[in-house]
């Protein structure tokens, strides 16, 4: 086993239990911390996939932003019972286990028998296409050519498209929690 | 062996189905934007796994993957805030965040 597998395997386990802590929690404030635990781990597996740019947003805006949002809401929520019995289950709880263990076994079974996914080997060098553009040395830069290159191949329209949602959303999220 | 696009689908299939449990079984609203969050998170980790065991030549230099799992961050920001927004005025208006009394437009 080498390292790279080894680090998976921590990282993978610390993920599984931080997201079943999440779900299983009475207290909903102990969900939250846990819920933070599993965005940073998060990111130890996007670098584990040469990804640093998504590791790095992954921090600032889960681990940073959603989860100083979750607390706030959370704050300014507050039930009278919060250490008993804050974040209870509901009625539906026994239909949705079998539900997703239904997925879960779904999923695997069909990943398990891809021939395309069996046999899929990593490219540990991404770079080196012969494009019109030199490829560049580090994955920010690359990212950053991809969605705003005028010349290259870039996703330029999704990305303004994306900022269009995104003051929408600021829009609506202003309007909606305005007091009257 | 090392590491195997396997590895990384089948993490992401757990986590997915462990935040829909927590989107299907849970009362408070906040824990279930938190049971979407933990799917947004596991289809994230599935996109840039894709993305990182890509081998077709011309398509493989285009990341898609992590652009896809970057587009899918901005949105999940977006959906949080309105959702807490949301949740934030419910509570004003009727002093509860629990899904099963928030039945006003229900037939």
């Amino acid at each position: 086993m080498d390292l790279a597998t080894l680090i998976f395997w921590i990282i993978a386990f610390v993920l599984v239990g931080s997201a079943l802590l999440v779900v299983i929690q009475r207290n909903i404030v102990h969900s939250a911390l846990a819920l933070i635990l599993f965005f940073a781990m998060a990111s130890g597996i996007y670098l584990l996939l040469n990804a640093e740019f998504i590791a790095i947003v992954q921090i600032l805006i889960y681990a940073g932003a959603v989860a100083v949002l979750i607390l706030f809401a959370l704050m300014l929520t507050r039930t009278s019972n919060i250490q008993v019995n804050s974040n209870p289950n509901g009625k539906l709880r026994w239909l949705a286990l079998p539900i997703c263990a239904l997925v879960a076994a779904g999923i695997i079974f069909a990943t398990s028998i891809s021939p395309l996914v069996t046999t899929a080997t990593s490219n540990l060098v991404p770079y080196g296409g012969k494009g019109v553009c030199a490829i560049p040395p580090n994955n920010v830069i690359y990212i950053g050519e991809l969605l705003y290159s005028p010349t290259c191949y870039s996703y330029v329209l999704p990305f303004e498209i994306a900022s269009v949602v995104l003051l929408v959303a600021i829009m609506g999220a202003i309007v909606i929690g305005r007091e009257d | 062996m090392g590491l195997t696009l396997n590895h990384f689908l089948v993490l992401g299939a757990l986590l997915f189905c462990i935040g829909l449990y927590g989107a299907l079984a849970k009362r408070n609203a906040i824990a279930v934007l938190m049971g979407i969050e933990i799917m947004l998170n596991a289809v994230n980790i599935t996109m840039v796994g894709f993305s990182f065991f890509n081998q077709v030549r011309p398509y493989s230099t285009f990341l898609t993957g992590q652009i896809f799992a970057i587009f899918i961050i901005t949105v999940a920001a977006a959906e949080a805030a309105v959702a807490l927004a949301m949740i934030i005025a419910i509570y004003r208006r009727r002093s509860t965040v629990d899904v099963g009394e928030i039945d006003m437009m229900k037939w």
